[in-house]
């Protein structure tokens, strides 16, 4: 087997299921502070409630995360010593910049959060969850400035083969990663919102099921209590109400944001990497048109035997240049571009292994730039409507009674996942061939094909190794994952808030209200902090 | 010789340091719980010392990582890739050990705790004999080519050196976290966790002091042979306090211990980060590993900024959770039970 596949391999399933975790973790953070924020600012105790069941759930996806960056950052050095060494004056920097601006605070913040219920100030306490959702937010956005480096070199020059960094504010302000970024943000918030929608639908849903609210005849809720249920009184039907609520705003508002930076990135990417968007497109000959569906053989090397079924004259241009009638470079003609400027073979040289002297396959592999693309649109554009409909539904105060209808809401959940997924499969491998992408505009040598970046001392049975090791823990971590959010989800809130079910003679009682107007109050009870006490959350 | 890269390799034995220092203990207390607790109420009591402050540990490791692919990228990416399946091995230890301290009580029964026992007793101990192992092979030698690629196959890392580099940081981390436990808890844990510290130090610091004397009898300068004196004399004034009852100055002369062996062992080795054991020609130095001098003094200025911070913060952690910790505190466990009408 080819080691530079299993490379890729290697690199893809990491990276895709990094992934996962990472959006939600992006997107539900921000939606947990201010739930907190709107605690301490009102005393409301349905705000408590749903820091407490939101946080709970973003805790057990978090640490996921956590556990698959670290593979993230030590694989360039592992799989991809070639690599590291030709772009490590540059691109070591941003993530070393990662780890000690953005990582140690939000590791270290959200430690004091998770275990300052009940210790900390109550203000101080909502300042680390803060501090801790800002890191992870920083993070990322060192993270697709490194990305966007091997999209879009800039800020160096070529000293002896290598690229040298002589210019740090022109990476970290590098136009492709402020565009990226922000998509990635925007994309994130779409996760968050199909999630809180997902499963505030559900307990809405539960609460109808199990006889506890009901609908009048002009269809408005009746909202009841069950003393038999733990938790199910009437502020658990505003928790999820409100839960859905803010899903469906933060979805939307997401999704419209996803739109606005995709269009702003897909412009930049006609300009940077032209062959991408065409490939995204299946565009083989220039023209103007979108297409809506291209039957054929895309994996064909030959690009003449696509059939554009449907297509939309005009759009294409519009979607790169905001006009109708601007032609668009096919694939055909920038094969001869890049042939011209980049070589039609691999060099002669031993970093290509038995690669060296190779024809250079300059399209990406077509189904998936063309589908992952239509995907994460598809995906996208599904979820966003989802979330207006849901708005729609739940206008009368709760959810429909139909078992079939929750479910949609539930599987709602996977839509931006996908769409995410699919984004960054579509950036990274419409890259190909190359690693690190040459700028049109930038200096004549920085870039690098993927074929000379993987370890030369590395074997395939090394690779194998990892990959199987790896994917096999991540497939039983996933499935390990998912039963535990059930677990939390189908509990509903008592069992974030343990003192809700086991509120008399027990070990933390936290029911008493709280005066929000006393900063110096403990967070989490209306009970100051005894030294010798029970801890109000341990492991 | 410029000074930048000679900053870089002490900023890179001090992001190390903070490594072993901090998560030293975190890696030994998942140990403890595997071997020393009894009951489950003692491992949950373990693992809650170290609950608010190990993710923020471990961070050192993750900043030692990318500090070195920045500042040393040649370094990074021979070492890296010349311990593709250690590292491979190491990373499925530390996804391991940290999603079992965050879903170990996040079901009660008893198979579900015993697996994510073993699941972080055993990944705390391969981590700690794998960053062992990485930091003795680093300092004593790979076999790498002109190129910095290794030569000789899958395990041609091996050698006796790294397994005592394992061993001294399994031992360490054993020794560090029974001082720290006897710090941070009251009643039957910490009576028993002193004892072992003070029975166990000895032979349990053996390997590192191996470590020490193999990389000083090659490589030792005055400079770095005070500091062995320093971290012996940190490991006995530990060890005497821990008998006088003072858990706090036990844990000091740990942390003395650490901080000048790792000083003497990277001072001795200095300006080589990792020799080759083929041909000295071909080993990494600071001068031919590192960045240019533009991304050094960036990265100066972040490190500048970003240490002291965190120095900061991560100590003001330590305060807030700073009391004792007794089987006492920890909550009875709660069955999550689905909201559901039956």
């Amino acid at each position: 087997m080819d080691p530079l596949d299993i490379a890729r391999w290697q690199f893809g399933i990491t990276t895709v299921y990094h992934f996962l975790m990472v959006p939600l973790t992006l997107g539900l953070g921000p939606v947990v502070a201010v739930l907190q924020t709107r605690w301490v600012r009102t005393g409301d105790v349905r705000w408590l409630r749903l820091t407490k069941f939101w946080g709970k759930l973003y805790l057990i996806n978090f640490i996921m995360g956590v556990a698959t960056g670290i593979v993230q950052e030590f694989q360039f050095g592992m799989a991809w010593s070639e690599y590291s060494r030709f772009v490590g004056d540059v691109f070591g920097a941003p993530l070393a910049m990662e780890a000690l601006l953005a990582f140690f605070f939000e590791s270290t913040f959200l430690g004091l959060w998770i275990f300052g219920w009940n210790r900390l100030p109550k203000r101080i306490h909502l300042a680390t969850l803060w501090i801790a959702v800002a890191g992870s937010i920083v993070s990322a956005y060192f993270i697709i400035v490194a990305n966007s480096w091997m999209q879009h070199p800039v800020g160096v020059e070529l000293i002896d083969g290598r690229p040298v960094m002589t210019d740090v504010w022109a990476v970290l302000t590098n136009n492709t990663a402020l565009a990226a970024y922000s998509h990635a943000l925007c994309g994130a918030a779409g996760v968050a919102g199909g999630f809180l929608i997902g499963i505030a639908w559900y307990h809405l849903w539960r609460r109808r099921h199990d006889g506890i609210d009901t609908v009048d005849a002009r269809g408005r809720v009746v909202v009841g209590e069950a003393r038999d249920v733990p938790g199910r009184d009437k502020i658990d039907h505003k928790v999820w109400l409100t839960s859905l609520r803010i899903g469906a705003a933060v979805a939307i508002v997401g999704f419209g944001g996803v739109a606005i930076t995709g269009d702003i990135q897909g412009k930049l990417m006609f300009e940077q990497q032209p062959m991408k968007m065409a490939a995204a497109e299946a565009a083989c000959e220039n023209g103007t048109s979108f297409s809506v569906l291209t039957i054929g053989d895309l994996g064909a090397k030959d690009c003449d035997e696509l059939t554009n079924l449907i297509e939309i004259p005009g759009l294409l241009s519009f979607l790169a240049h905001g006009d109708f009638d601007t032609q668009i470079t096919g694939v055909n003609s920038l094969i001869s571009e890049y042939q011209q400027k980049y070589g039609t073979n691999l060099p002669e040289n031993e970093i290509y292994g038995e690669r060296s002297g190779e024809a250079i396959e300059y399209v990406p592999l077509m189904p998936v730039t063309y589908w992952g693309f239509r995907i994460m649109i598809g995906f996208g554009g599904l979820a966003a409507f989802a979330a207006v409909v849901a708005l729609w539904l739940t206008r009368k105060g709760t959810v429909p009674a139909s078992k079939w209808i929750m479910r949609l809401a539930v599987l709602g959940i996977l839509a931006p996942f996908g769409a995410n997924a699919a984004g960054w499969v579509f950036t990274e491998m419409g890259r190909q061939p190359f690693v690190v992408a040459p700028n049109p505009d930038g200096v004549d040598g920085v870039f690098m094909f993927t074929a000379a970046a993987v370890s030369p001392g590395v074997s395939a049975g090394e690779l194998l190794f990892s990959v199987i090791t790896l994917t096999t823990l991540y497939a039983v971590l996933l499935v390990v994952e998912v039963s535990i959010l059930v677990r939390f989800v189908r509990a509903g809130v008592p069992a974030a808030m343990p003192e809700l079910v086991h509120a008399e003679g027990d070990h933390g009682d936290h029911d008493d209200p709280d005066d929000p107007d006393d900063p110096d109050r403990p967070a989490g009870s209306g009970r100051p902090a005894k030294d010798d006490g029970v801890l109000s959350f341990a492991y | 010789m410029d000074a930048l890269p000679t900053l870089w390799f002490v900023v890179i034995a001090v992001l190390w340091t903070g490594y072993l220092l901090l998560e030293g203990f975190d890696l030994g207390v998942g140990m403890h719980m595997l071997v020393s607790a009894r009951g489950d109420r003692e491992r949950r009591l373990m693992l809650n010392t170290i609950g608010p402050v190990w993710d923020g540990n471990e961070v050192w490791l993750l900043t030692a990582g990318g500090a070195t692919f920045a500042a040393f990228p040649m370094w990074y990416a021979s070492l890296f890739s010349g311990l593709y399946i250690p590292l491979v091995i190491v990373l499925v230890a530390l996804i391991f050990r940290a999603v079992a301290i965050e879903y170990r009580g996040k079901h009660h029964s008893l198979r579900w705790g015993r697996a994510w026992d073993v699941a972080l007793g055993l990944g705390s101990f391969v981590a700690a004999f794998g960053v062992g192992a990485l930091l003795a092979i680093t300092t004593t030698g790979l076999p790498i080519d002109a190129n910095g690629d290794r030569v000789g196959g899958p395990f041609a890392w091996f050698s006796w050196q790294a397994v005592v580099g394992g061993l001294a940081v399994v031992g360490f981390c054993l020794v560090h976290a029974a001082a720290f436990l006897g710090l941070k808890t009251e009643g039957e844990v910490s009576t028993r966790m002193r004892r072992f510290f003070r029975r166990a130090a000895i032979p349990a610091l053996l390997p590192i002091g191996v470590w020490v004397l193999v990389v000083q009898l090659a490589d030792g300068t005055a400079v770095s042979w005070s500091l062995v004196v320093l971290a012996a004399a940190g490991a006995a004034f530990g060890v005497v306090a821990s008998r006088r009852g003072r858990d706090g100055l036990g844990f000091l002369g740990m942390a003395i211990f650490l901080v000048a062996g790792v000083a003497s062992i990277f001072s001795a080795v200095y300006p080589v980060v990792l020799p080759s054991s083929l041909d000295p020609a071909s080993s990494l130095t600071i001068e031919n590993a590192a960045s240019g001098g533009y991304t050094l003094g960036v990265m100066t200025t972040v490190a500048a900024i970003g240490v002291p911070l965190v120095l900061v913060y991560q100590g003001w952690t330590y305060w807030v959770f700073r009391r004792r910790l007794s089987v006492h505190h920890i909550p009875d466990a709660r069955p999550i039970v689905a909201a559901v009408r039956r």
